[in-house]
């Protein structure tokens, strides 16, 4: 049935028909009956990677299929949702390996955008942690492929935004947990210098990322809050809290029921949330334990954020710049403040090593920052990309909405060989995106 | 633990039905026409909800083979859920019997003894819940669907009787009337949003209606209204209708 669809953004929205599969055999009758088709999970990636004129969804493909308990070890369908395997989990003393800011996007996704977290520095991105999956290719035929076995199709399906196929089955390792806590520390830093400093001293932590006030300028340039955290043990809970340690409340969500005008969000609102967030933290140092939740997943608390931005939509800019560029970092920020176009987080993280074909994380910072769509704004962002080419760096293809596709070609080094590999498993385009298209992967 | 066996255990109301008992900690028996296409659910049945799940082939066309099949059980169900049913097509059905007689077998006959069989061995132990999916096509007949409806109108009026002879026997019956669902059978329909379920608020209404002993019920409920002005239509204005 033919339909409005978008993802997270909003933006763009095209129409589409889509299609659901419970059965292998069904998913391979719809690839079959269609000339171009392209996954897609719970819509969370911001922009057009999962969509085209024909996507199957993936969300009724969502069974659980093993689970060692002992090992750590999980296998399930692409459909699920991270929220439905951290409600397995956990009570039982396990954790996602990686996890990004929202649980409510599948694991065909996660392999798709080969996502990082907080811990990127420790523990690298999703595709470190997966020891095996199925994949569907442009044959039809199901593939089951890791990092030794049929090496070219799994690295170019981790990050690779489905254009090798249907991510069919994931199995991977998770992380032993001795409590569903976190214990964290909330440290403020003056200016982008003082948080880049924080960063390196606090390095040791597992999990860390900062919130930016990108805004400011002269002194407080750059100020923010340095939020890191360990999995708490048992010992260092409270009394309530270690009744039941691996387990959590049930609590309400909000929800944002309909689209805010476009006006709400200015230049003096943003200002305003920023100035209060920062104020928020009284003291210089906040240490506490808090439920997993609210330090992983902040906004998940808040259903349907997205339209906060309005009708129009909104893009998510993310890039990446290398370690020894600080320099770019300052000029991307400076050139944000300068043009008032702030956003209500900005996500700062340091990533650790990884130099994969054609995933995002390398070692350096990352930024991210929401913009909402109004006139002026992509080219605004062109002119960001420049600084990002500049200075080595590349943006997250999972966030990206718009894009040139020379600054795709020109800044990820592997493009032409993830094109290649895209040939041998998909020579006739079945998989394709509004994206693909747009960066000439698949035209 | 209390048992759910789930007549046409493959389509996505199914998953629902059974992911909603399980969770409440029922054990789950599965019975669809491809038993293989079931591991992955009794799998993820074990492993979300700690219960015991099971798997049985089952073709509700295949009349002769039914008891058989429910003698095969290796624990006797509390409750027996049927959710199996084919929508087909109504224009091919007018002219190919082959369509016309797999939806009336499937949705009526197929049915009515599949359960009749249950029926037997919950009147002779005095206890048990039969739940009937039915629909709301079959409350009246529309030039669209009417081979389906007409099926669906005769299961829900065994339905009904059922319920009225083994009452006596201790044994509930609940028919479920849903309105639209979004599910794999009406993907290629065009569904009014506001008026359609999803097939885990469907599931909800089930199990809330087994826990209150509710004899029929509508899901979503307004679907009980909307039936109510379809049905007072008179006819010589209905017939009119393309509908």
């Amino acid at each position: 049935m033919e339909r409005r669809l978008a993802n997270w953004g909003n933006y763009p929205a095209i129409s589409c028909d889509e299609s659901t599969f419970s059965q292998e055999d069904q998913v391979q009758d719809f690839i079959s009956a269609h000339s171009s088709v392209i996954a897609r999970g719970n819509g969370r990636c911001y922009g057009d990677a999962s969509l085209a004129k024909h996507s199957v969804s993936t969300l009724k493909y969502d069974k659980v299929l093993a689970f060692d308990t002992t090992n750590g070890v999980f296998e399930c369908q692409s459909g699920i949702t991270l929220d439905q395997i951290l409600d397995i989990i956990v009570p039982k003393g396990w954790f996602l390996p990686v996890t990004p800011g929202t649980k409510f996007i599948t694991i065909g996704g996660a392999v798709a955008s080969d996502v990082h977290g907080k811990n990127h520095h420790v523990d690298g991105s999703f595709s470190r942690h997966i020891i095996e999956m199925d994949v569907i290719t442009g044959n039809k035929e199901t593939i089951t492929c890791s990092a030794e076995k049929e090496p070219d199709l799994f690295w170019a399906t981790c990050g690779g935004m489905g254009l090798t196929g249907i991510i069919t089955r994931v199995k991977f390792g998770l992380k032993k947990i001795g409590t569903a806590y976190i214990r964290q520390k909330q440290i403020k830093a003056k200016n982008l210098e003082d948080l880049i400093r924080l960063f390196e001293e606090y390095s040791a932590y597992t999990y860390s990322m900062a919130w930016i006030d990108c805004l400011q300028k002269g002194d407080a340039f750059g100020r923010g809050i340095l939020i890191v955290g360990e999995h708490a043990t048992p010992e260092e809970l409270n009394e309530q809290q270690r009744k039941a340690p691996l387990e959590l409340g049930q609590k309400r969500k909000l929800s944002m029921p309909f689209n805010l005008p476009s006006f709400t969000l200015n230049t003096l609102t943003v200002k305003a949330f920023n100035w209060l967030y920062y104020l928020k933290n009284t003291k210089r140092e906040i240490n506490n334990v808090i439920p997993y939740e609210p330090f992983f997943y902040p906004l998940d608390a808040i259903l349907h954020w997205n339209r906060g931005y309005g009708k129009a939509g909104f893009v998510q800019y993310q890039f990446v710049l290398p370690l020894e560029k600080k320099e770019g970092l300052v000029a991307i920020l400076k050139r944000i403040s300068d043009a008032g176009l702030g956003s209500f987080l900005a996500v700062l993280k340091v990533f650790g090593k990884q130099n994969d074909l054609i995933s995002f994380p390398m070692e350096g910072y990352t930024l991210a920052l929401d913009f909402p769509v109004r006139k002026g704004l992509f080219e605004f962002l062109d002119q960001l990309d420049e600084i990002v080419l500049q200075y080595g760096g590349r943006l997250y293809l999972t966030k990206d909405a718009r894009m040139k596709q020379e600054v795709f070609w020109q800044s990820y080094p592997n493009a032409q060989k993830f094109a290649d590999i895209i040939k041998t498993y998909n020579g006739d385009k079945l998989f394709r995106s509004v994206q693909s298209d747009r960066l000439l992967l698949t035209q | 633990m209390p048992t759910v066996l789930i007549l046409g255990a493959g389509s996505d109301m199914a998953v629902a039905i059974a992911r909603q008992f399980a969770g409440n900690k029922y054990d789950i028996q599965l019975a669809a026409r491809n038993v293989s296409a079931l591991s992955a659910l009794e799998q993820d049945l074990r492993i979300r909800y700690q219960v015991q799940a099971s798997s049985y082939a089952f073709d509700a066309t295949d009349f002769n083979s039914h008891g058989a099949f429910y003698n095969s059980l290796t624990a006797k169900p509390d409750i027996t859920i049927a959710v199996f049913g084919y929508l087909g097509s109504q224009e091919k059905g007018q002219t190919d019997w082959q369509e016309a007689s797999r939806i009336l077998h499937t949705n009526y006959t197929g049915a009515v003894s599949v359960l009749n069989i249950v029926a037997e061995d919950y009147a002779s132990r005095g206890t048990g819940t039969i739940v009937g999916i039915s629909s709301v096509a079959g409350e009246r007949g529309r030039q669209s669907n009417y081979l389906y409806g007409s099926a669906k109108a005769g299961f829900t009026a065994y339905l009904s009787g059922l319920r009225n002879r083994l009452f006596h026997k201790g044994v509930h019956v609940l028919s479920v009337q849903p309105g639209f669902v979004y599910t794999r059978m009406t993907e290629n329909l065009k569904l009014p949003p506001l008026l359609t379920a999803q097939p885990q608020d469907v599931a909800t209404d089930i199990y809330k209606a087994v826990k209150a002993k509710k004899n029929v019920i509508y899901t979503k409920w307004f679907w009980r209204y909307i039936m109510l002005i379809i049905k007072s239509i008179p006819e010589f204005i209905f017939k009119k209708l393309k509908l």
